[in-house]
């Protein structure tokens, strides 16, 4: 395994990495102008967020690889992210299902972050979670909206959190990677930011009249290379045009 | 869209550049209610920090004057210029 921070880092930058790409697909499709708007800003800050993570992943590496060529140089089984951040788009109500537990998930981890020994790593802690506030603004309306709203709204909404939900049991994931780092606070105890999640995402989909289902949770694969299909499919996409032109400026 | 377009209400948008400065119109965004409009007139017209504070309200609670008005309305008595309410200078937005 690789440098314990190294490794963190990707986890963190990758799951914004392949959840961005995922909502960049709204652009030019969402259901209506704003939204659309809305969509692809969204999409930008979690870009921008990965960006931040994965260059800080190449320095701490030192070995010349920056953000393009960790984002676009490396193959399915070297990503990190969470399978929950590769699902396809779906329909509206399961992009904003995910959002919303993401968003909400993101909010208490960049929180934590913040507040690490390791300098850089914190202030990029804290400047994501400035963005990611509004993130669950943004989403948790939307619950609202959709779980209380329609018939049909709220059958999506909840048939997008019955497929969702198992995947969420990755957030919390820990290994050696994380003991390590929270051995000298870098990193903070993932096992804590449960009940605090479990509190804003409970609190929300209640009112939004939507149910959390019973049943097994997932295993987090992501975090060691083994993905869904999906992720293939999106990389491809993602990379083709840095893999055809090498090295190329604009 | 357009089906969406038809049912969504237009709000008028009115941003706030710094403290102490009066809101100005930015310009309308359509959306389903009040928070959604703040939020969608956030991600049209302040996105890169142009504004401290933003105002939404929905357009047709607005009464304009019509051209019909132009003479009645705005031909001023330039006469007396004492009468304009921009003849005594204050503090704008004060």
């Amino acid at each position: 395994m690789a440098e314990p921070l190294v490794e963190y880092l990707l986890r963190l930058g990758d799951d914004r990495l392949v959840l961005g790409h995922r909502l960049s697909e709204w652009c030019g499709h969402g259901p209506i102008l704003e939204e659309d708007i809305a969509l692809s800003n969204l999409a930008l800050d979690l870009i921008g967020h990965a960006s931040l993570f994965l260059e800080l992943a190449g320095t701490v590496e030192g070995q010349g690889r920056d953000q393009d060529a960790l984002a676009y140089w490396r193959d399915e089984h070297e990503f990190r992210n969470l399978e929950l951040c590769e699902l396809p788009r779906g329909d509206f109500g399961f992009t904003m299902v995910r959002q919303f537990l993401f968003d909400a998930w993101s909010l208490h981890l960049l929180e934590a972050l913040s507040r690490s020994t390791h300098a850089d790593l914190g202030a990029i802690a804290a400047k994501a979670h400035k963005e990611t506030r509004y993130h669950v603004r943004h989403s948790s309306e939307w619950m609202l909206r959709l779980g209380d709203g329609t018939e049909e709204s709220h059958r999506r909404a909840q048939a997008a959190l019955d497929e969702l939900w198992p995947w969420t049991g990755g957030f919390a994931y820990q290994d050696q990677v994380d003991q390590t780092l929270r051995a000298t606070g870098i990193a903070p105890d993932l096992s804590q930011l449960v009940a605090p999640w479990d509190a804003t995402v409970r609190g929300i989909l209640a009112k939004a009249t939507l149910v959390i289902p019973d049943g097994p949770m997932r295993m987090a694969g992501g975090r060691f290379g083994r993905h869904t299909e999906h992720l293939g499919h999106l990389l491809a996409e993602m990379q083709i045009v840095a893999r055809s032109h090498p090295g190329a400026r604009w | 869209m357009s089906q969406a377009r038809d049912r969504w209400p237009l709000w008028e948008v009115f941003t706030q550049p710094k403290d102490g400065a009066p809101h100005e119109h930015a310009g309308s965004v359509h959306a389903p209610d009040a928070e959604l409009a703040l939020q969608n007139a956030r991600d049209t017209y302040a996105r890169r920090g142009e504004a401290v504070n933003i105002w939404v309200v929905p357009s047709e609670a607005i009464s304009a004057s019509t051209p019909e008005d132009v003479g009645p309305f705005f031909d001023p008595g330039n006469d007396k210029p004492y009468r304009h309410p921009q003849f005594y200078k204050g503090a704008k937005g004060g």
